[in-house]
């Protein structure tokens, strides 16, 4: 009865799928899917040597500080960064002293109260706030940006296909587009043609636009690629704060597993080292037993 | 079991060989012992206080405003803080007292900064069972000592917060602080 | 339990004496995983996966608790809880990471797990109750693992949740009010974000239970070996303790081996960035994707494209659930009398072409909804159905099948050459 009606209802199915190959078949033939004008121009990003990648990856310090100085030159003024706090710029080398003024100087002051009359103000940010949104809210945003809405960049290194590498190859990726763009995919009022991002036109204008745009602190010339491959190096820190700590006490559990599992492995072949002499894997990926079962199957062809 | 008799059977009998053999599986568990008590750790630490909870230990306060007589209360660490400014007749009462006679002996000195006796800052905890003791706002009940009065089981505190009289063992807590300023007070 | 040679619990220590005569738990523990638990001698690798999935589920318990001590479940503030966890909370990060990735990791053992039963035919008598319960199990971990991917309250965790729910608007007449009251509402939202993680915390320890009751099913006839054949002597087992607790240590050591790999050097790996995006009901992602583990079952709900009688969207629905639900079943459209593949040479061809075809499944589920990738799934999707529902019933009927080892103490004692020797012919040299 099972067999019976698991038959119908298979044939249910694989009727109907068919069905759907049939059309979609027919489809694909009579009119084959045109090569989409995005699959066409759009540009996977370019792979920057990042010091943090690969396992044992760590942050170059100062290739931090000057990507924050160019997010804070360059960026800050629309975007947010509200996951990361004052404090956590300790970890890019900053002492608590200079912090404490970073954030005191910030240029955008943290939402807060009048203490006389509870009127809505602003203070200067101290170390444990995060930093402040540039923007009361979304509106406030779109309305200072031509409609678009520039996105907080805490997360940004992981929330887009590429991480860094994008970050960076979208900053550097401005030119003018191509002859062969048709008409309709043309960058339109406030879009710039970028071939790196999503649908190639964005609404963020070239941020960094000459060298020397930052003069940096440690005198690195201020290259438009020098910028765009700091400022990237910083926000994979803003997304990834605790990548050294992952990094190194992964290779020390790491270490310390394969060095257990020998031990699990050895002790394994101890205990069964009497019955292992009769007990043979009879997996089906056994190669000998592979070997055999041919040869059984050969056999039993010949006698069947 | 046949198994184990085999086991027997088929092994060399040598001394050594079963206690090497012993070693390694011996061995094997207390690594793996070590490891799960190790993975215990993140799973313990998870629970004290996190960065962000750390960050607000440490807080700046602004006194300039804080007359003779009065008293703010401000939040450290989730716990009130009371900031009190002392009078003249305030600190005389307070040094008047024979230490040796206190529950918890401490001169005003003691519980303030040099130059700064005026500046009492102390948690607004009572050290009883943890209630809130009244007199840091006008109008409230200063208790017997004029300092702070606990409602919860009457405990009284005089001008220097030091416990006189009530079941509270010890006086309020003076926190760790410092000041940036004559007029900013860091806690914590 | 199940053979009369188990070896019975015997306390040495007068406390485990004392203790067993008032709580025999030490006993119930004997005859489940340890001395008092014969087992088939010759388990491949293969047979670690059980263990390894129930440590799986043990971590992903371990970690759930701690995360929800820090996590918000409140659509204003859970993505910031999220993140607090992995920058704030101490050790969070690797919390966080060793829970998402450990939902992949419990995926990939359970798959294997299920395929290995396929292969080697553990869903046959007597074992049909064991391979139901873990049916049970996959159904509880996939809802579980759906609502907690929606709990960080990213992009694809919304769209997921939307999506996901909207299969069920699929349903005549009583869809749409079914939709809503999953969600409480008319579109993912606080109540559903609420429900979720109660019911997210809830289910791991049903699932819990119902591992007791598989396992305790599976002691009732013990458990299969790869050559199928029944257990018939004492010389056909060995103890589990300590013989196959050593062999699942090493196992686990291998497994956590791949794990710290992926947690702690590619932990966003198998994530999608978009979930690194707060939830946003006004902006759908370009490509909405589930997590890797429903891709096969997303590829099936995506091949039905044409309305044939009922909408086509009805038919994707149908066929997704009628996909795991057929599992059930499989005891009885199976009906071959030899349970492993290595002795069903025409099976296994079909078998290795299922491998293939879920995994065909898998990519193209992953995939945008694109030709060629439709089309793909629509045939892998057709051979789905076949496998189960025409060929595996057809083939247990016509199938030659090779002649089977006596006992597995014949198969393992005189290697593998004995298999192939036909039924009744005693190999030449005695056993011992």
């Amino acid at each position: 009865m099972v067999r019976f009606f698991g038959f119908l209802v298979g044939l249910g199915f694989v009727g109907v799928a068919a069905w759907s190959l049939l059309w979609g078949v027919i489809a694909y033939v009579s009119e084959p899917p045109a090569e989409t004008v995005e699959h066409r121009f759009h540009l996977h990003p370019e792979h920057v040597d990042f010091s943090f990648e690969g396992p044992l990856g760590r942050y170059d310090r100062q290739q931090l500080q000057r990507g924050f100085q160019v997010y804070k030159e360059v960026c800050a003024a629309c975007h947010g960064l509200n996951q990361v706090a004052f404090r956590n710029l300790a970890d890019l080398g900053y002492s608590e002293a200079e912090v404490r003024a970073i954030a005191d100087q910030w240029q955008i002051q943290v939402p807060s109260i009048n203490p006389e009359t509870g009127e809505p103000a602003g203070r200067n940010p101290i170390p444990a706030d995060r930093f402040p949104d540039p923007y009361p809210n979304e509106t406030a945003a779109r309305a200072a940006n031509n409609n678009a809405f520039p996105p907080d960049l805490s997360l940004m290194a992981k929330a887009r296909e590429g991480g860094a590498h994008y970050i960076h190859s979208l900053l550097i990726g401005y030119r003018n587009p191509p002859a062969e763009l048709p008409e309709a995919n043309r960058p339109g009022q406030g879009l710039y043609y970028n071939p790196y991002f999503a649908n190639l036109n964005i609404a963020m204008p070239p941020p960094l636009t000459a060298d020397g745009q930052v003069t940096y602190a440690d005198g690195t010339p201020a290259t438009i690629n020098q910028m765009s491959t700091d400022v990237s190096a910083f926000l994979n820190w803003a997304a990834e704060p605790k990548l050294e700590s992952r990094h190194q006490g992964g290779l020390v559990i790491l270490i310390f597993l394969i060095f257990a599992t020998i031990l699990a492995y050895l002790s394994y072949r101890n205990i069964w080292a009497a019955a292992k002499r009769n007990v043979r894997a009879t997996g089906p990926l056994d190669p000998a037993n592979i070997a055999r079962r041919q040869a059984a199957e050969r056999e039993a062809g010949i006698e069947g | 079991m046949a198994t184990v008799e085999h086991h027997e059977a088929t092994a060399p009998a040598g001394e050594d060989g079963l206690r090497r053999r012993d070693f390694i599986n011996i061995a094997a568990v207390s690594v793996a012992g070590v490891g799960g008590a190790a993975l215990l750790y993140p799973l313990v630490n998870q629970m004290n206080p996190s960065a962000d909870v750390l960050a607000l230990a440490q807080i700046d306060v602004d006194i300039s405003s804080i007359q003779p007589g009065q008293a703010i209360k401000t939040i450290w660490r989730k716990q009130p803080i009371f900031i009190r400014h002392l009078t003249p007749q305030e600190i005389e009462a307070a040094n008047a007292v024979d230490v040796g006679s206190l529950r918890d002996p401490q001169t005003l000195a003691d519980r303030t900064k040099p130059d700064k006796a005026q500046w009492l800052i102390t948690l607004g905890v009572c050290t009883h069972l943890g209630c809130v003791p009244l007199g840091a706002s006008e109008g409230e009940n200063r208790g017997e000592y004029g300092g702070y009065f606990c409602p919860c089981h009457g405990s009284h505190y005089d001008t220097a917060a030091r416990i006189r009289k009530g079941p509270a063992p010890t006086n309020l807590e003076v926190p760790e602080y410092e000041f940036m300023s004559d007029t900013a007070v860091r806690i914590g | 339990m199940s053979f009369p040679w188990a070896e019975e619990y015997r306390p040495k220590h007068p406390f485990m004496r004392w203790l067993d005569e008032r709580l025999p738990l030490p006993r119930l523990v004997y005859g489940a995983v340890g001395g008092g638990y014969p087992v088939p001698r010759n388990l491949n690798y293969f047979w670690n996966f059980g263990v390894l999935a129930g440590v799986a589920l043990a971590l992903q318990i371990v970690t759930g608790i701690v995360l929800a001590m820090h996590y918000e479940a409140n659509a204003e503030t859970a993505f910031n809880s999220v993140e607090h966890i992995m920058r704030n909370v101490n050790q969070g990060w690797f919390l966080r990471y060793a829970h998402a990735n450990g939902a992949s990791f419990f995926f990939i053992v359970t798959y294997i797990h299920i395929f290995r039963g396929l292969y080697y035919g553990s869903y046959k008598a007597p074992r049909e109750m064991v391979w139901m319960l873990g049916l049970v199990i996959f159904l509880l971990m996939m809802a579980t693992a759906f609502m907690g991917y929606v709990l960080p309250w990213g992009q694809m965790s919304f769209w997921g949740a939307k999506v996901i729910t909207g299969l069920f608007g699929a349903i005549p007449l009583v869809g749409e009010p079914v939709q809503q009251w999953l969600l409480g509402g008319f579109a993912p939202d606080q109540p559903t974000l609420t429900r979720f993680f109660s019911l997210h915390y809830l289910l791991p320890f049903v699932i819990f239970g119902v591992v007791v009751l598989h396992i305790w099913a599976l002691h009732i006839p013990g458990s299969g070996n790869p050559t199928g054949v029944d257990v018939k002597s004492p010389q056909d087992t060995v103890p589990f303790h300590p013989y196959y607790t050593a062999k699942d240590g090493f196992g686990l050591g291998v497994f956590l081996i791949l794990f710290a790999i992926l947690l702690f050097f590619l932990p966003n790996y198998l994530g999608h960035p978009d979930n690194y995006i707060p939830a946003n009901p006004l902006s759908t992602p370009a490509h909405i994707v589930p997590e890797w583990y429903f891709w096969p079952f997303y590829a099936i709900l995506r091949a039905f494209t044409v309305d044939f009688i009922l909408p086509a969207k009805l038919w994707g629905v149908l066929a997704m659930f009628a996909s795991i639900l057929l599992l059930f079943f499989l005891p009885w459209l199976d009906k071959s009398p030899v349970r492993s593949g290595s002795y069903r040479p025409t099976f296994r061809i079909f078998f290795w072409i299922l491998i293939a075809d879920v995994l065909v499944l898998g990519y193209c589920g992953g995939m945008p909804a694109e030709e060629p990738w439709v089309m793909l799934s629509q045939v892998a999707t057709m051979y789905y159905f076949a496998h189960f529902l025409l060929i595996l019933p057809i083939l247990s009927m016509v199938e030659r099948t090779l002649p089977l080892p006596n006992s597995i103490s014949e198969s393992v004692l005189h290697g593998e050459e004995q298999e192939a020797a036909p039924v009744g012919v005693k190999p030449a040299t005695a056993a011992e």
